[in-house]
C-alpha cells in the first residue's frame, strides 16, 4: 500500500531524531521567569499585574483583548520584579513580565493530579470559552490563538478535525514523545475538540518514521469513536497545514483557510494542552521542549515552564559550546537563530537545536544555473528563483501575480539550491512588501 | 565559545552544489570520451585536451582580467563546455581552429552575457556552429573510424547522415544507400564516423542514464526529444520509405544522442518547468528532422537546440508549474 503524502514538491532531509527515545523530564523551575506579552500570532496581550505584586502559578498576567490574541498566565509563583522590554527568541525586544520566583504555589482551582479525566462535562460554547481563557495557542510553532479556529464562521461546517502529529522538522521530538507518553490524554483532548467543532470525524496524521507512536495511538484510539490514525510517508513539509490537508483529504485553494474545505487543523501538543485546559482547568504555562543537536551530549525532551531562560536548558543537556556555531529556536528548516541565550522559552518553543560549527555558516553563493530544482521541490508550486529576483527588484505587483503570498517559508528551495542562493530571504522581503501593498489597497 | 551565527532559516543545506552537478556531467561524458580516443586515436586526445584546456584558460583570463572577479574555474562548467566542444568537432581539426572555437564558446556565448548561468545559448554549440560556418571544409572532413585503434587515420569520408542525404538527393534507391553505411548495431555501438562525441550512441546513452540516476537531469527533455524524432521521422518514413530514411537510422546517427542527453538538457539553456521541458524537447526533435530532411546540412541537432534555446524564456513564461490548490477536486 502506498502511504499518503502531499502531491506537490517536498524534500527529505536527514531526520536526525536524536532525542526520540528520551522520555519527557520535568525541568527545574527557574529562579527568574521572563514572560513576554506577545507569545502568539496577533495582537500582544494587555498586562493585568503591577510591579511588586505577588502572583501564583496559573494567575492571569495579561489579557488578550483583541480577536486574534491570547491570554497569558503566570508560569511560576513569586513577585513581579519588573515589566519591561526583553529580547525574546525572535531577536526583538518585547514587553515582558519578569517574575522573581518564590516557592511553587498554584491557584487552587487547577487540578495538578495525574488522574485521567475522561468525561467531557462542558458544552460546546463552554469548551471554546475555556480554550480562550486558558491562553491556548497552536503548539506546533505558528502559535495561532486556538479559540479562533473553534469559532466556526456562519454557514460553514467542519467535516474533519485534523490532528497534526507529523513533526516533519528534522531533530524535533516533542510531539513524538507526547503521542507516546500522553496518548490517552491527547485523545481525550481530540474528543473535546471534536465536540466543540460538532464533528464526529478526526484524523491524526503521523509520519511513519514514528511507528511506536502510530502503534500506541492505534491501540488507544479503539476506545475513542471517530478518531482514526493515518500513517504518512516521510516528506518535508508535511506538517504544513495545507500540505497535511492535501495528504489526508484534498487541496485548499490559494489564499483560503482550511475551513473552506471543511477542515480544522491542530497540533498534537495543542490537543494535549486543550485536555489540560478543559479537564484540569490548567492554563498554558508549560510545554515540552526538545533540546538536541550534534553538540548536545544528552539530547532530551523537557517539560519546561514558560519563561525559563533557554540557557538553563542548554546547561542541563551536557552541550559542547565550543563545538556549537549556531543555536536555533525550533527546527532546522523553519526555526529562528537565537541572538541571545537569555531569551525565554515561550508557548511556541518546540525545540532548541544546537548546530555544529561546520554547519553554522551558509554555503557560498554562486550564480543561479537555472536548474529549476527550487521549483521542483516547492510544495506550493511556486517558482522561488523567479520570486527571489522580482522581489529583490521590488516588482510587487508581479510578485503578487506569481503568488508570493502562498509561500509558506518552508525553506525547501534554499535546502536544495546547488548555488546556495538566499531565495527565501528575498521572498520574505517580497512578502512583506506585497503584504503592505495589499493592506494599503484594502484601506482605500 | 565564539560568537554564534545568526541567519534566516533554513539552517541546513542538502549539500548539492554546482560543482557536484557539473563534475557529474563530466563523469557521464567519460565513457564516450574514452571511446572516441579508442576509435579516433591520438587526434581525439589532442582535440579534447586543447578544447578543454583553452576553454578553462579563456574562462580564467576573462573572469580575472576583464570581469575582475575571483575566477571560479573549479566549478567545472568551463571544462564541460570544452569537452562538449571537443565532442562536436572532427578529430583531425587543426589546433588553432579549436582554440578559436573555445574562445567563441566561452568568450562570446558565455562570459559576455555574465558568465555561469547567464548565457541564453549553449556555449559549446555556439562555438561549434561558429566553426561550422567559418571553416566548413575543416569541420566536415571526417576521419573514418580506424580499423587499428590508436592510429591516426588519414582517410576521411562522409558521415552516414551525409551519405544518405546526398544519395536521396541524387535519387539513389534507399536499399543501396543502406549498404553504403555501417549496420545499425555498428552505428549504435560505435562504428559511426563523425565528430568525437558522435562515435557511440550506446555510451552516450549510458552517460545519460547515469545523469538521470544522479538526478542531474530529468527525463522530460530526453524523452520528448527522442519521442518527437521517432514520431515525426516515422510518419515521413511511412508516407514514403524510398524518400525518407527510417526512424532508427535517425536515432543512432550523428549527434542525436549527444544532443538528447548532453546538449538539450543543459540546465542553463533549457526551460525550468516539466511542461516547458516537454515542449522544448519536442521542438528540438522536430527541428532536427526538418533540418536533416530538408535543410542544407546533413545534421541538424546543433541548429535545432540553438533555435529552441532562443524560445526558452517564452516557454518559462508560458508554462508555469502547477500551483498548489489550482486544481481542486471534490472527493
Amino acid at each position: 500500500m502506498g502511504l499518503l503524502t502531499f502531491k506537490i514538491g517536498g524534500i527529505h532531509p536527514p531526520e536526525n531524531k536524536m532525542s526520540a527515545s528520551a522520555a519527557i523530564e520535568e525541568f527545574a523551575i527557574p529562579k527568574q521567569a521572563v514572560v513576554p506579552l506577545a507569545q502568539h500570532l496577533g495582537v500582544p496581550a494587555k498586562v493585568q499585574v503591577k510591579r511588586g505584586e505577588m502572583v501564583k502559578v496559573g494567575q492571569l498576567l495579561a489579557k488578550g483583548e483583541a480577536f486574534i490574541s491570547a491570554d497569558i498566565h503566570s508560569p511560576v509563583s513569586g513577585k513581579v520584579f519588573k515589566i519591561e522590554p526583553r529580547v525574546d527568541s525572535t531577536g526583538f525586544r518585547k514587553e515582558s513580565v519578569v517574575i522573581n520566583v518564590e516557592g511553587d504555589e498554584w491557584l487552587e482551582n487547577i487540578d495538578r493530579s495525574d488522574d485521567l479525566v475522561k468525561e467531557i462535562k462542558l458544552s460546546e460554547s463552554e469548551i471554546v470559552k475555556r480554550i480562550h481563557e486558558m491562553g491556548i495557542v497552536g503548539m506546533g510553532g505558528a502559535t495561532f490563538p486556538s479559540h479562533v479556529k473553534y469559532m466556526v464562521p456562519q454557514g460553514k461546517t467542519v467535516d474533519y478535525l485534523i490532528i497534526n502529529g507529523v513533526e516533519c522538522e528534522p531533530y524535533l521530538t516533542s510531539d513524538h514523545r507526547i503521542m507516546l507518553e500522553k496518548g490517552e490524554e491527547m485523545l481525550i483532548g481530540v474528543s473535546i475538540m471534536m465536540k466543540a467543532l460538532k464533528t464526529d470525524k478526526a484524523i491524526i496524521g503521523i509520519e511513519n518514521n514514528k511507528p511506536d507512536a502510530i502503534a500506541n495511538l492505534e491501540k488507544l484510539a479503539a476506545n475513542y469513536p471517530g478518531i482514526s490514525i493515518k500513517p504518512l510517508k516521510v516528506q518535508y513539509p508535511q506538517g504544513g497545514e495545507k500540505q497535511l490537508i492535501d495528504a489526508l483529504i484534498r487541496q485548499v485553494p490559494s489564499g483560503k483557510l482550511p475551513i473552506e474545505v471543511g477542515c480544522v487543523v491542530n497540533n498534537v501538543g495543542t490537543a494535549y494542552a486543550i485536555y489540560e485546559a478543559v479537564q484540569k482547568n490548567k492554563p498554558l504555562i508549560e510545554r515540552v521542549v526538545t533540546v538536541t543537536g550534534k553538540p548536545v551530549g544528552k539530547p532530551s525532551n523537557y517539560k519546561v515552564r514558560i519563561g525559563t531562560p533557554i540557557t538553563e536548558l542548554i546547561e542541563k543537556s551536557d552541550c559542547s559550546m565550543d563545538a556549537t556555531g549556531k543555536i536555533i529556536n525550533g527546527g532546522p528548516m523553519m526555526g529562528k537563530a537565537l541572538v541571545t541565550l537569555d531569551a525565554p522559552v515561550t508557548k511556541g518553543t518546540s525545540g532548541i537545536l544546537l548546530i555544529e560549527n561546520e554547519k553554522a555558516k551558509r554555503v557560498p553563493i554562486m550564480n543561479c544555473i537555472r536548474c529549476g530544482k527550487c521549483t521542483t521541490v516547492c510544495p506550493m508550486g511556486l517558482e522561488p528563483h523567479l520570486l527571489s529576483i522580482i522581489a529583490r527588484q521590488g516588482e510587487n505587483e508581479q510578485c503578487e501575480d506569481e503568488r508570493i503570498m502562498d509561500c509558506i517559508e518552508c525553506g525547501s528551495c534554499v535546502y536544495t539550491c546547488p548555488s546556495g542562493r538566499p531565495l527565501l530571504d528575498n521572498i520574505r522581503l517580497g512578502k512583506s512588501n506585497v503584504g503592505f501593498m495589499i493592506r494599503n489597497r484594502s484601506k482605500k | 565559545m565564539g560568537l554564534l551565527t545568526v541567519s534566516g532559516s533554513p539552517h541546513v543545506h542538502g549539500g548539492l552544489s554546482v560543482k557536484k552537478l557539473m563534475w557529474g556531467v563530466v563523469i557521464a561524458m567519460l565513457p564516450a570520451m574514452l571511446a572516441s580516443f579508442f576509435y579516433f586515436g591520438i587526434g581525439a586526445i589532442k582535440v579534447t585536451l586543447v578544447a578543454v584546456g583553452s576553454a578553462m584558460l579563456f574562462e580564467y583570463l576573462i573572469t580575472k582580467f576583464i570581469l575582475k572577479q575571483p575566477p571560479q574555474l573549479m566549478d567545472g562548467s568551463a571544462a564541460i563546455t570544452g569537452l562538449l566542444l571537443a565532442f562536436n568537432v572532427p578529430s583531425n581539426l587543426p589546433v588553432w581552429i579549436i582554440v578559436i572555437g573555445a574562445l567563441v564558446a566561452i568568450g562570446v556565448a558565455k562570459m559576455s552575457f555574465g558568465g555561469l548561468g547567464k548565457n541564453p545559448f549553449n556555449p559549446a554549440l555556439v562555438g561549434r556552429v561558429f566553426l561550422l560556418i567559418s571553416f566548413p571544409v575543416q569541420m566536415t572532413s571526417w576521419p573514418v573510424v580506424g580499423k587499428f585503434p590508436m592510429v591516426l587515420d588519414a582517410v576521411t569520408g562522409a558521415t552516414p547522415l551525409g551519405i544518405v542525404k546526398e544519395g536521396i538527393k541524387n535519387g539513389e534507391p534507399m536499399a543501396d544507400l543502406m549498404n553504403q553505411v555501417p549496420s545499425y548495431t555498428e552505428m549504435f555501438m560505435g562504428q559511426n564516423g563523425g565528430s568525437l562525441g558522435e562515435v557511440s550512441a550506446f555510451l552516450l546513452l549510458i552517460g545519460g542514464i547515469y545523469m538521470l540516476y544522479r538526478k542531474i537531469i530529468t527525463w522530460h527533455i530526453p524523452v520528448s526529444f527522442l519521442g518527437s524524432v521517432i514520431v515525426f521521422s516515422g510518419i515521413l518514413w511511412l508516407i514514403n520509405p524510398e524518400q525518407y530514411v527510417n526512424p532508427l537510422f535517425h536515432l543512432v546517427t550523428g549527434g542525436l544522442m549527444l544532443g538528447v542527453f548532453f546538449m538539450a538538457t543543459d540546465m542553463v539553456t533549457s526551460p525550468m518547468t516539466p511542461k516547458g521541458q516537454l515542449i522544448f524537447g519536442a521542438g528540438v526533435g522536430i527541428l532536427t528532422i526538418i533540418i536533416r530532411v530538408w535543410g542544407a546540412y546533413p545534421e541538424g541537432v546543433s541548429f535545432a537546440i540553438l533555435l529552441m534555446n532562443a524560445v526558452v524564456p517564452h516557454l518559462n513564461n508560458l508554462f508555469k508549474p502547477k500551483r498548489f490548490g489550482e486544481e481542486v477536486s471534490n472527493g
